[in-house]
């Protein structure tokens, strides 16, 4: 068995960084970078963009060195991605910062309101049902990322960190403080608006976890592999057929539901701000999908059935 | 944001007056000759206008009137100047009656007038590709006194604003409202006058440093 010569070179300065002999020709680019860690211990191999090409996309972990377009001895580029953090650790802590803040305003921690208030509880029914409704989605999220999301990278940049926590966790308190406001305003409509509010919510909590089981079912344990999602007898996935991202639709209906049960204008705006990040990452996927499969269903919109 | 800081930010993104390296289009250089010769006559109109005022009057107290109607149309009719200027004219001076006489308005008003005259003529004659030396040494160097002079005269008008501000309660919302919303204007003024350190000193660096860098790469303009 023929065996190669690999070296890397800085993908900038061209500068060689190591030389690995006698690499067996079924190694992965993941084996060669665990080899490119050993000698640069700072570099561990989720920070390493390795390529063919200095501006070529990155290969792939799981990429063959024998059925790439090397020679025997292959020259391989490096960048260096920035210190990255795993995105369990991500989705558990700007997860838990809502799910917790929401409780301090709900059970009027002292020096958030006035001090006759601490500790008191809202004489509004819907306040309590609306700290349920809140926690539960937090908590389903949590146990998603722990027992049903399986994930492409396992790494994302670590100043992602800052930036999303200090979305969920700033919203979650611009939310929380008025809905557990002592001068909080229950909905104009009462209970038939709270009432429809909680159905449309509850409705879109289960939607949005049977697309999450029917994705993950489409991925073996382990794998990376992609495929087209189909509807699966599950009528909450049946939306498939119209929508690419039916999670992300899901997701928006839970918070309109959330919306109409405070009636508190900054949830409003939060569920806008979500609504348009999540259209953007569905247009990505959907125009992804479309890419990967020429058989893609072309009745499917990314969001929103029909219109966006 | 000053005057002179607007003055930099367009120059570093070349918004009006691009020195790109083919040239603009004949009818895209026309309009922005046209485009820039109104705004340097329009801002000359505000100079003239507050010239005549004082001359008049024999003191600086009031001239804030005498260039009120020009002063709003150039400021809110220059789409590309950037919102904080709009916010100044708009959310402080105007709606605070209290604040128009004070003497900080004319300190920034003077500020932004000397700036942008001298920053559109800059533009209209790199346009026609001839700018004499003395408007591009005159935008780089009275940079450096309109700079901290406009800026202080935008902060001491913010804080004049204040008590009138607090006692009237303008722009503000209370709870209780059925959008279970507020927003306390108040607060919210003296959180711009804080974000003006770290906004103003990048700001404040720019102009130096472009000139440096123009300097070091012979960029003749």
């Amino acid at each position: 068995m023929k065996h190669y010569e690999v070296e890397i070179l800085d993908a900038k300065t061209k500068e060689k960084l190591c030389f690995l002999d006698k690499v067996e020709p079924n190694a992965t680019i993941g084996e060669i970078k665990s080899m490119f860690h050993r000698t640069h211990p700072q570099w561990y191999p989720a920070r390493q963009s390795i390529r063919l090409d200095p501006k070529g996309k990155s290969l792939k972990d799981e990429d063959v060195l024998q059925h790439l377009p090397v020679g025997t001895t292959a020259t391989f580029y490096f960048r260096d991605l920035g210190a990255q953090i795993s995105w369990v650790t991500v989705f558990l802590t700007e997860y838990t910062g809502p799910l917790v803040i929401y409780l301090l305003f709900y059970f009027r921690v002292p020096f958030i309101y006035a001090p006759k208030y601490d500790f008191t509880t809202s004489k509004h029914w819907v306040v309590h049902l609306a700290c349920m409704c809140h926690s539960f989605h937090y908590m389903k999220r949590l146990l998603e990322t722990l027992f049903v999301h399986r994930f492409s990278h396992g790494t994302m940049p670590l100043r992602n960190i800052f930036k999303n926590c200090t979305y969920y966790w700033g919203f979650a308190a611009w939310m929380a403080y008025y809905i557990n406001h002592p001068l909080y305003t229950p909905p104009i409509y009462g209970e038939q608006q709270i009432r429809l509010a909680l159905i449309l919510f509850l409705f879109c909590q289960i939607g949005n976890f049977s697309i999450h089981i029917a994705l993950r079912n489409l991925r073996p344990p382990g794998s990376k592999t992609r495929k087209i999602p189909y509807p699966t007898k599950n009528p909450f996935t049946w939306i498939f057929l119209l929508v690419s991202c039916p999670n992300y639709t899901y997701e928006l209906g839970s918070w309109l539901g959330f919306t109409l049960m405070t009636q508190c204008l900054p949830v409003a705006f939060f569920t806008l701000v979500g609504f348009i990040q999540m259209t953007v990452w569905a247009k990505g996927k959907h125009r992804s999908y479309l890419k990967e499969f020429r058989d893609y269903p072309p009745l499917r919109s990314p969001i929103i059935p029909f219109i966006l | 944001m000053s005057a002179a800081a607007q003055g930099t930010s367009k120059a570093a993104h070349g918004d009006v007056a691009p020195k790109k390296k083919k040239g603009p289009g004949a009818l895209a250089t026309a309009y922005l000759v046209i485009y820039n010769v109104v705004m340097t006559a329009g801002w000359l109109v505000i100079a003239v206008g507050l010239v005549r005022a004082y001359v008049a009057r024999g003191s600086y107290h009031g001239l804030y009137y005498s260039i009120e109607k020009p002063l709003k149309f150039f400021q809110t009719g220059a789409l590309l100047e950037v919102l904080s200027r709009v916010f100044l004219t708009w959310a402080v001076t105007h709606s605070v009656r209290e604040v128009q006489s004070e003497d900080s308005v004319l300190l920034f008003v003077t500020a932004w007038t000397v700036t942008e005259i001298i920053r559109y003529s800059f533009y209209t004659f790199s346009l026609l590709n001839h700018l004499p030396y003395l408007i591009k040494w005159a935008r780089y160097t009275f940079f450096i006194l309109l700079y901290p002079m406009g800026v202080t005269g935008e902060l001491l008008t913010i804080y004049a604003a204040l008590p009138y501000v607090q006692k009237t309660g303008l722009y503000s919302v209370t709870l209780p409202n059925k959008y279970n919303f507020s927003f306390d204007y108040y607060t919210f003024l003296i959180l711009i006058m804080i974000s003006y350190i770290p906004r103003k000193s990048i700001g404040r660096l720019h102009f130096p440093l472009q000139k440096s860098a123009i300097r070091k790469t012979g960029y003749t303009g």
